[in-house]
């Protein structure tokens, strides 16, 4: 409870039931003539020790938040056409995909120091982080079929963007077949 | 009721007369619904209907017009928002923390406690503010106190006028004045905020043209951690929010992503796919020392530790499709903790111990917020949305705040506990999703 004023709150409530009995309750005006008030205030306090007591002293303010841009660092090319698309809920490289992965498998074969990033990518729905790791099962499926066709582990690297970066936008199946997709980037 | 509702009451109120709160409770008179006009202009839409709150009235601030922040609006705000408090109107009274109220006409009125103030701006450009809190019941004083603060800091003090209010009347801390993160996706751009824990004043700490997820706060409030895929490919940093200093922490091989401090602030759960497969992982809070958590078959991630730190939630489709499984910190075997339904993901856990948050899939594939009571195992639907996401509980266990999404925009929402009170937050962007409640202290 308050550590001021205690005895005075005794006075006040007494006094206010006085004004009341005399006025009859009938406004909310300020009482008068006001008996002073006891106008010492406790300090809020910071709660956290590290702030220290700049909330009462006028120092750098808490609320600073220092931002990073780092929007000069796009470093995400853009597809080059080598996309392979995937059923709902299925990391499973179809038949259709053959020729795409073959392509890359003889591009990366011939020449040893050429790379790609497979970037596994999921439609709309679901959780940010869970659809994360689905699209890097997508991208490891790719790899996979790319090493079992001769390709370098070092050559290949899958990455995920989950769900963060649709091929295209629509909430329905149209869409969502086009974003369930692993693109093949030159690095 | 068909279900299950967390106690809400408060433990042990400072003030208010217990049996009248009750009978009061009781006695149906507490119904409250709709956006309610005070705060409609503040952005704050508030809806449901609260089981037992404590009616207070927080008085127009003496000058707070004069001020760049309204201080009692922003008070009113937060204390409605916690589902605890029924706002009693209080224009146009002309009352500031000089005034003796007359307690008998606000106990008509059904408030159970009064609070008045004032806003001056000093002659070094700071505002002073001074507030009194009374008992209007028992026709006490509770709280008298002044604080002076630079104009960055008035959305804080007003906060923390708030907690202060909240604590004295219901015995327990609050949360106004922590922070939130979130995320918001603009045209080509994609920004991570740091706001009050109402959504308002946002500050940006990071801007990238490529995506930015799952930030998480350390234990301290001093840094996030945060994926981000500027560099072609999601990457974990931590970055100190004060200084904008960030480090590199994860970088591997494959992606690096769901970074969750431990609570006790030494080291980082990690998702990893560096060994071929999305696994767990543990590191320093530098990025050194990594240790492999987990090593079953299929996808492991959504790293959450338990309050003790002895424990890591998260999510594995070991069984076929993603549950909640539970394991000890340091790895090892994993029990299965949700049953219900085919998918289940997100999991956050009460800084108390008491609640696991999680997102549900159901048959009509919406995404829906759970709460499981951990010691029952009863779990309790929050919502009736589409599209939520991404639980974070505050600090004292009270309120969850989560993404959900409507009329085609992402948004943050608060829930209490039990479901009954809701509060969407308004920061100015337009697509805003990944919030994640900060820790006490600033």
């Amino acid at each position: 409870m308050s550590p001021i004023l205690n005895g005075r709150t005794l006075l006040l409530t007494a006094f206010s039931a006085a004004v009341l009995t005399l006025t009859g309750c009938a406004s909310n005006t300020r009482v008068d003539p006001p008996a002073p008030v006891d106008n010492r205030l406790a300090p809020i306090a910071a709660p956290n020790a590290n702030a220290g007591a700049g909330a009462t002293t006028g120092q750098a303010p808490q609320s600073t938040v220092t931002p990073v841009d780092v929007t000069g660092n796009d470093a995400a090319a853009n597809g080059n056409g080598r996309v392979v698309y995937f059923d709902f809920d299925s990391f499973v490289v179809k038949e259709d995909y053959r020729g795409v992965v073959e392509g890359n498998a003889r591009r990366l074969s011939a020449d040893r120091k050429r790379r790609v990033m497979i970037e596994g990518h999921t439609d709309e729905r679901g959780g940010r982080e869970y659809n994360l790791a689905l699209g890097q099962r997508r991208a490891e499926a790719v790899a996979k079929s790319l090493t079992l066709l001769g390709v370098q582990d070092g050559q290949v690297e899958a990455v995920s963007f989950g769900k963060e970066k649709p091929a295209v936008a629509g909430s329905n199946e149209a869409a969502w077949a086009k974003n369930r997709r692993a693109e093949l980037k030159d690095r | 009721m068909q279900q299950r509702q967390p106690d809400l009451t408060p433990d042990s109120p400072a003030v208010v007369d217990r049996r009248r709160f009750l009978h009061r409770a009781a006695g149906g008179c507490v119904a409250m619904a709709g956006v309610l006009p005070a705060q409609a202009q503040f952005r704050v839409e508030i809806s449901g209907i609260g089981a037992a709150q404590v009616p207070v009235a927080i008085a127009r601030f003496r000058d707070e017009d004069k001020a760049p922040n309204p201080v009692s609006q922003i008070v009113r705000a937060d204390l409605e928002r916690s589902g605890l408090f029924k706002l009693v109107p209080t224009a146009p009274d002309n009352l500031d923390e000089t005034s003796r109220p007359v307690f008998t006409e606000w106990r008509s009125r059904n408030a159970d406690a009064l609070a008045a103030g004032t806003v001056t701006r000093l002659a070094d450009g700071r505002y002073d503010l001074r507030y009194r809190l009374w008992d209007v019941v028992k026709g006490t004083e509770l709280i008298a106190q002044s604080v002076a603060v630079p104009k960055e800091d008035l959305r804080l003090a007003a906060h923390r006028i708030a907690d202060d209010i909240y604590q004295k009347l219901t015995g327990e801390r609050g949360v106004f004045s922590t922070r939130i993160a979130y995320v918001s996706k603009g045209v080509g751009r994609y920004t991570l905020f740091v706001a009050d824990a109402d959504g308002e004043g946002s500050r940006s700490a990071l801007n990238s043209a490529q995506p930015i997820i799952s930030p998480a706060w350390s234990p301290e409030g001093n840094e996030l951690a945060y994926v981000s895929f500027e560099t072609g490919k999601p990457v974990v940093y931590v970055q100190d929010v004060l200084n904008g200093r960030r480090r590199t922490v994860a970088e591997f091989r494959g992606s690096n992503s769901a970074p969750a401090f431990s609570p006790d602030g030494a080291q980082l759960a990690v998702t990893l796919t560096k060994d071929g497969n999305s696994e767990l992982y543990a590191m320093s809070r530098r990025g050194d020392n990594v240790r492999r958590l987990t090593t079953a078959s299929g996808i492991d991630t959504e790293a959450a530790w338990s309050a003790d730190g002895k424990s890591i939630y998260f999510v594995s489709d070991r069984g076929g499709g993603p549950q909640v499984y539970r394991m000890s910190a340091s790895g090892g075997n994993a029990e299965r903790v949700t049953f219900s339904g085919n998918y289940n993901i997100s999991p956050a856990l009460s800084p108390d111990g008491r609640y696991l948050a999680y997102i549900n899939r159901n048959g009509g594939n919406q995404f829906r917020l759970q709460l499981m009571d951990l010691n029952s195992g009863t779990v309790t639907a929050l919502t009736d949305t589409n599209d939520d996401e991404s639980p974070s509980f505050a600090p004292n266990s009270r309120l969850i705040i989560y993404a959900s999404r409507a009329g085609g925009r992402d948004l943050l929402m608060t829930t209490t506990l039990d479901g009954l009170i809701k509060a969407r937050l308004s920061p100015p962007q337009a697509d805003v999703r990944e919030p994640v409640w900060g820790p006490y202290g600033r």
